[in-house]
């Protein structure tokens, strides 16, 4: 984990209509870190993923900077050369292609034949189950496996940033484990930056080494996971618990 | 435009707030739906007569065809507008009343008109009952797609069964035009005029006052939201088949009094380019409201007319003016949608609303 | 038996190019969800500007390759400056923008070239092949389709591109997020479509050709993309070959007249039992 930030949010506003979705938020993460949006239903999470990646136009007057280059407002279609790759809600999976499209989906952007090649390789070392049912329609996968190609997908991409909302959505407690031991594997290894959107607060502090927490749209706690979890008085505030 | 409106105090809120003020169910106070209906009937009727005696008669002629038009229209309006079931075959119905129209007076000519009217519209309505419970179950393009082809199928019929329909002539009849007690106050054209607009005002009644009720409000539940509506405990299929019912209805009472108005009946009058004209003079006019049919009606009229007096004004040739009309219509179809979705009926109400609020 | 033979191989054949039609509404409709009406005008007129082409150049082929490109021209500027800003709208809208497209050029077409009917004959000669009921025009329609939808089906499944333009046809914001420029998936779709249209156009209006030729092909083209169902490819050119031979048989037993009534029972009795076509994947809808 390095001290340089990767991803610079600043004053980050949307609006749905004339309802305002995020206001002004102000974040920070480092290089390497594996990070938590936190916050009850409504918060904002999804949505300050979704205009981080353009598919939520960004209000004038905010910054979004991947590694120094800002890509404010730029389109979502560009966020992966940027270095930048979302997991949507519910995983984005499209069903009536087969595993291997999805995956090759995600890596068709790059021009070199050989490191898509390569990619897919890596991407099925991660996700051994996937290697059977490789050819199979992605529709008949189960929960947890449909969760892997999401994650392959935009593994694919080779991002340094790598947005994840609500990952654990519907899978069992042990295949959850499995992904976030496989996500910090990741960053040991390469230096993976995550940021994790989720709505069990507790499970993602135990794993994330800093958190952010929204409510109705802005930050209103910030601070390493053990900060965050020692804080009684904010957790029952906004996390529930 | 309408995204600005938006901003400010949006326009729901008016209008709850108007209805909250006025009761929902009339108390004595404010006439029943239907009487208030038929005295605004009457007045249009009024005006129009008055209308007919100021204007020269090729204005006859277009009064009478925008008053058919509208009914064709309105009776769209239900299909379309209330009840979201898109039908591109309109025009076939429009067929079966003017060849019902015209067998009758052909085989059975001492029948009078009223009574030819309602057959007119008894058979309508059996086709309505037919395609309706054929299509009940589609959607969308495929119901688009089916009704395709029920608007270039049926006018085939004409064709198929030449000694009966007349092939590709047509039939041609004659219907006694005023009676021989006015001949001298109206003119034959003027009298079928009112007569149209008469028959075509008292079944606007009859639409209106439908709207507003159960069957309007099942139709719209259904329209927004059909498996919505159908757990609401609304008899989805039923409504639908109605819908279609009433708007064949329409559609076919129309078709008679064009058939009454030209006393002919021809295949060709019933193309495709009909059944699409109709839908889309819907659109241009506002869809969910009968007065949509109203600038429908006048846009196809003054629109074609327009067109040709433009073409006949600019010395174009006859293949540029002929075709002027439609490249005028579909490029106005094109701007509609794209700049102004809710129609003539809907920029007015936004203008209204403008209005109010000054 | 030899009226049914040749009513068969009629059958086939003009079931190849109402498959083809039928095809390109699906590519579109799969892509943007849009029931292009337009389409029979669309390939009007790049029939018409092959015309032009060939009436100068002397050349049919020439006159061929312009409608193709000319299709595809006005298919990718319908989608990108017509359709692309009405998106997600209401779908009467879309059919509305669409219809009026087709009144539209419809009209053009006959000021440009007039409404009289030019002759425009077919790419081969009339030559009998006294062994087979088949004429060389029929051949000819069968082995251009074949090909077009063989040459779909190869650039879909094998190639980066077909990959992105299925992404982004089902699912648009994943594909985003991966990277593939939708918009312009869709701009060459419609593209893709238009160019399949003005090739069934091409065999469609031997011999004359005039401002409403398209017309009644349209209404079977329609027909067959929505008895495949209008999520399936194949469906349209299933769809197609039924509608082709089944009312080739309407034509030659009971009356050509009918064909358009017949066109409707077939579709009405289809979508009676399966309302969203033969071989639609469409799921349930979650409520």
């Amino acid at each position: 984990m390095s001290d340089t930030p990767i991803l610079q949010i600043e004053n980050l506003s949307t609006y749905y209509g004339a309802v305002q979705a995020l206001r002004s938020v102000d974040l920070t993460v480092r290089a390497g870190e594996i990070c938590a949006v936190l916050g009850a239903n409504g918060a904002g999470k999804t949505t300050l993923l979704r205009t981080v990646s353009g598919l939520q136009p960004a209000a004038p007057g905010s910054r979004v900077r991947v590694d120094g280059v800002d890509i404010t407002r730029h389109p979502a279609e560009s966020m992966v050369r940027h270095g930048l790759a979302h997991v949507p809600e519910g995983g984005g999976v499209i069903v009536e292609l087969t595993v291997e499209e999805n995956l090759r989906l995600g890596g068709l952007w790059r021009a070199d034949r050989r490191d898509r090649a390569k990619a897919l390789d890596e991407v099925y070392e991660l996700f051994p189950p996937l290697v059977e049912r490789r050819d199979r329609p992605a529709g008949t996968l189960s929960g947890g496996e449909r969760q892997m190609v999401a994650i392959g997908r935009a593994l694919m991409a080779r991002p340094r940033v790598l947005l994840l909302d609500e990952p654990s959505l519907g899978l069992a407690p042990l295949v959850t484990r499995q992904i976030m031991q496989l996500l910090h594997d990741l960053r040991d290894r390469t230096g993976l930056t995550v940021v994790l959107v989720e709505q069990n607060a507790a499970s993602a502090l135990s794993i994330t080494d800093h958190g952010f927490v929204l409510s109705q749209g802005a930050v209103v706690a910030r601070g390493s996971s053990a900060e965050l979890l020692a804080d009684d008085r904010m957790r029952h505030a906004y996390l529930g618990f | 435009m309408a995204s600005s409106l938006r901003r400010d105090d949006p326009p729901k809120a008016d209008a709850a707030a108007t209805a909250a003020r006025r009761p929902a169910t009339p108390r004595g106070r404010s006439l029943p739906v239907l009487v208030r209906h038929l005295i605004a009937a009457a007045l249009a009727l009024a005006a129009i007569a008055a209308l007919t005696f100021l204007v020269g008669p090729l204005e006859h002629l277009r009064i009478a065809k925008v008053g058919y038009l509208m009914l064709a229209i309105a009776g769209l309006q239900l299909l379309v507008g209330y009840s979201g079931q898109i039908s591109l075959g309109h025009g076939a119905f429009m067929f079966v009343g003017a060849y019902t129209t015209a067998l009758t007076v052909l085989h059975a000519p001492m029948v009078p008109l009223a009574a030819i009217m309602v057959i007119a519209v008894v058979i309508g309505c059996l086709a309505g009952i037919l395609v309706g419970a054929a299509t009940a179950r589609l959607h969308g393009p495929y119901l688009a797609g089916a009704t395709l082809a029920l608007a270039v199928g049926l006018p085939a019929l004409a064709l198929y069964f030449s000694d009966l329909l007349g092939g590709s002539n047509g039939l041609l009849f004659s219907l006694r035009g005023a009676p021989p007690e006015l001949s001298g106050l109206v003119t034959d054209n003027q009298w079928k005029a009112l007569v149209i607009w008469l028959t075509v005002l008292v079944a606007l009644v009859v639409l209106a006052t439908l709207g507003r009720g159960r069957l309007g409000r099942r139709m719209r539940a259904i329209r927004d939201d059909e498996s919505a509506a159908a757990m609401a405990g609304i008899p989805v299929g039923r409504t639908k088949v109605t819908a279609f019912v009433i708007s064949a209805g329409c559609g076919s009472l129309a078709g008679a009094c064009e058939a009454y108005l030209l006393g002919t009946a021809t295949p060709s009058s019933f193309s495709l380019a009909l059944s699409l004209s109709l839908l889309a003079a819907l659109v241009l006019g506002g869809l969910g409201s009968l007065w949509g049919a109203l600038w429908g009606a006048l846009a196809l009229v003054y629109l074609e007319m327009a067109g040709k007096e433009l073409a006949d004004l600019l010395g174009l040739s006859s293949s540029v003016a002929d075709n002027l009309p439609l490249v005028f219509f579909g490029v106005l179809l094109i701007v509609i949608v794209m700049a102004w979705p809710m129609g003539i009926q809907g920029a007015l109400r936004s203008l209204g609303g403008l209005l109010r609020r000054r | 038996m030899n009226q049914f033979i040749s009513l068969t191989f009629e059958g086939v054949a003009n079931g190849a190019i109402y498959a083809a039609l039928g095809l390109s509404l699906v590519i579109i409709y799969q892509a943007t969800r849009v029931v292009n009406f337009a389409q029979p005008a669309l390939a009007l007129i790049a029939v018409y500007v092959a015309y032009t082409v060939t009436q100068a150049t002397g050349s049919y082929w020439l006159g061929f390759a312009s409608a193709m490109l000319g299709g595809t021209l006005l298919g990718m500027l319908t989608e990108r400056l017509l359709v692309r800003p009405v998106q997600g709208k209401s779908q009467l809208n879309a059919i509305i923008l669409t219809l009026g497209l087709l009144l539209a050029l419809q009209g053009v077409a006959g000021m440009i070239w007039g409404n009289l009917q030019h002759s425009f004959p077919p790419p081969m000669s009339f030559r009998d092949l006294a062994a087979v009921p088949i004429s060389p025009e029929e051949i000819f329609s069968l082995a251009a389709v074949a090909v077009v939808a063989v040459a779909l089906f190869l650039l879909y499944r094998l190639t980066p591109l077909g990959l992105r333009m299925r992404a982004a046809a089902f699912r648009p914001e994943s594909a985003r997020l991966s990277g593939v420029r939708v918009g312009l998936m869709l701009t060459t779709g419609w593209g893709i479509a238009s160019a399949i249209g003005a090739l069934a156009g091409m065999l469609a209006v031997p011999p004359l050709l005039s401002p409403t030729v398209l017309d009644a092909v349209f209404v079977y083209g329609i027909a067959a993309a929505v008895l495949g169902g209008l999520d399936n490819p194949f469906g349209a050119l299933a769809g197609g070959m039924v509608m082709g031979v089944g009312l080739s048989y309407v034509s030659g037993y009971v009356g050509s007249e009918l064909t358009t009534l017949a066109a409707l029972v077939i579709l009405i009795v289809v979508l009676s039992l399966r309302p969203a076509g033969l071989f639609s994947r469409s799921t349930v809808r979650k409520v």
